[in-house]
């Protein structure tokens, strides 16, 4: 088992961490976008989506059956299947690999919710190091507003309400995702995350991003196959039909 | 009280000082006659006037289902069918172990976290990862570990379900078929549970013997550590 930092892998791999509500997803397709238009192949993963183990992950918080060990063990167990799956086969192709999560989001919730700290960075080693790991900054309060659909959209684990930190779910968001938050900030030198400013312009943090991407993509392989290909292939094809009528 | 600890950093709120119970745990590799051993002990224990609770691989309620779904795909790579399992064993000792060693009773359990560490391990798993994962386990008050060659093993499988691919660690792409692969694999497995077993102090039962014999032998290895039974023998 290669542990995390002793992968050597053709591609590269960008994540973007943060906060419900701190744009990150938005900022990670933007430059999904980008990176296709500039011909690299991308691969995109999300926190908490692999097949095999979705359903017990839904079914668990649905029915409120996590404890905070299990809660984090099954999101690990997610994370193992698109390590295995989706992250380390496309870098080994040299492809770029875009994570909307990763583990520094179970190492701030986990933590915050009593998990003793150096357990469960123990049970990511498997997990491979990051090119570059964005932390899109924001306060608690901030991300709040921007939390599309107000009060309806905030989820049970999202707030916290497992840990009974308050009875009223804004407020017991507000607590938890404040200890998430103090979390992540005290990783940014541990794991050398690359902060964001996300109160900016969408712009703004998009054009940062793309700066410190392009200074990583040095000698990475384009390996986009491009459209005029397909569409050669295809009038081949189809002469080949007309003539075989 | 204060008999049961955690191997390490154990489970957040849960004091194991205030656990009173006895866990017993019976380890072995495939078809070595575990669950046969668990029904006879249960049944001995039961009729001494302890409560027992069973419980065993696959079985939580929160994991049982999905594992076994992903044990049908051909897809499960080995970190995350390790991680599965103590996701599965992690809910049984949560929500059944601990609360029936709360409440006093034996716990019975068919494999423990040895045989979960030796799956792993097999797999090419770093054996100081899959010990620190397993760090939230309790330490047991017994582990019986029923052991057996390999030869006896393939003897078994055969009278009873025959080879399957997991059990065969066809995963792990050890043999050109099921007998060879199921070889090499069990083969690993016994010699992972014997670097294991002067470590976790492992109670070593000879499984070639016959039911009775093996049975008998570990009802000694309890008894001592049981309260009296809970009424005199009738006699017959």
């Amino acid at each position: 088992m290669k542990t995390y930092g002793k992968h050597r892998f053709p591609g590269r791999l960008f994540v973007v961490e943060g906060i419900d509500g701190s744009g990150k997803s938005t900022q990670l397709a933007l430059l999904q976008k980008w990176l296709e238009s500039e011909g690299y192949g991308t691969f995109f993963s999300e926190w908490n989506s692999s097949a095999l183990v979705r359903d017990v992950t839904r079914r668990g918080k649905k029915k409120r059956m996590l404890t905070p060990m299990t809660f984090s063990l099954i999101h690990a167990t997610d994370f193992a299947d698109r390590t295995e799956q989706h992250i380390i086969p496309p870098l080994k192709a040299g492809a770029l690999v875009l994570a909307d999560r990763y583990v520094y989001t179970a190492f701030a919730r986990d933590g915050a919710r009593g998990v003793n700290p150096g357990w469960v960075r123990n049970l990511y080693q498997f997990a491979v190091k990051p090119t570059i790991a964005f932390y899109f900054r924001i306060s608690v309060e901030q991300a709040m507003t921007r939390i599309v659909g107000g009060r309806d959209a905030i989820k049970y684990y999202e707030a916290g309400m497992d840990r009974q930190l308050s009875g009223d779910i804004e407020e017991s968001f507000r607590l938890f995702q404040g200890a998430v938050v103090d979390a992540y900030d005290a990783m940014i030198k541990e794991f050398g995350l690359v902060v964001i400013d996300a109160s900016r312009s969408i712009e703004e943090q998009q054009a940062e991003m793309r700066k410190i991407v392009t200074k990583a993509l040095t000698g990475a392989r384009k390996t986009r196959i491009r459209r005029w290909v397909d569409l050669h292939s295809m009038a081949k094809a189809s002469r080949q039909l007309n003539q075989a009528s | 009280m204060g008999r049961f600890a955690f191997y390490g950093q154990g489970l957040p709120a849960v004091e194991p000082g205030e656990l009173k119970g006895k866990l017993v745990v019976l380890e072995g590799t495939d078809g070595v006659g575990r669950s046969t051993h668990i029904g006879l002990l249960r049944q001995w224990l039961e009729s001494r006037g302890h409560a027992v609770l069973d419980t065993g691989m696959t079985r939580s309620a929160l994991a049982g289902k999905g594992l076994k779904a992903a044990k049908e795909g051909h897809t499960l790579g080995g970190v995350t069918m390790s991680l599965f399992y103590a996701t599965d064993f992690a809910d049984r000792l949560e929500n059944e172990m601990i609360p029936a060693l709360r409440a006093g009773f034996v716990v019975l359990t068919d494999r423990y976290t040895f045989s979960l560490m030796a799956r792993a391990t097999v797999r090419g798993a770093d054996p100081q990862w899959v010990k620190r994962v397993y760090e939230f386990a309790l330490k047991p008050d017994i582990v019986v570990y029923l052991k057996a060659t390999v030869d006896e093993l393939v003897t078994r499988v055969m009278q009873t379900s025959g080879f399957n691919y997991w059990e065969s660690g066809m995963d792990l792409r050890l043999g050109e078929d099921l007998y060879d692969s199921f070889v090499a694999y069990q083969t690993r497995l016994l010699t992972a549970f014997d670097h294991m077993a002067a470590e976790y102090d492992f109670q070593v039962v000879d499984a070639s013997e016959s039911i009775q014999a093996v049975s008998d032998q570990i009802k000694g290895l309890l008894e001592p550590m049981l309260a009296p039974p809970a009424a005199p023998r009738v006699p017959s």
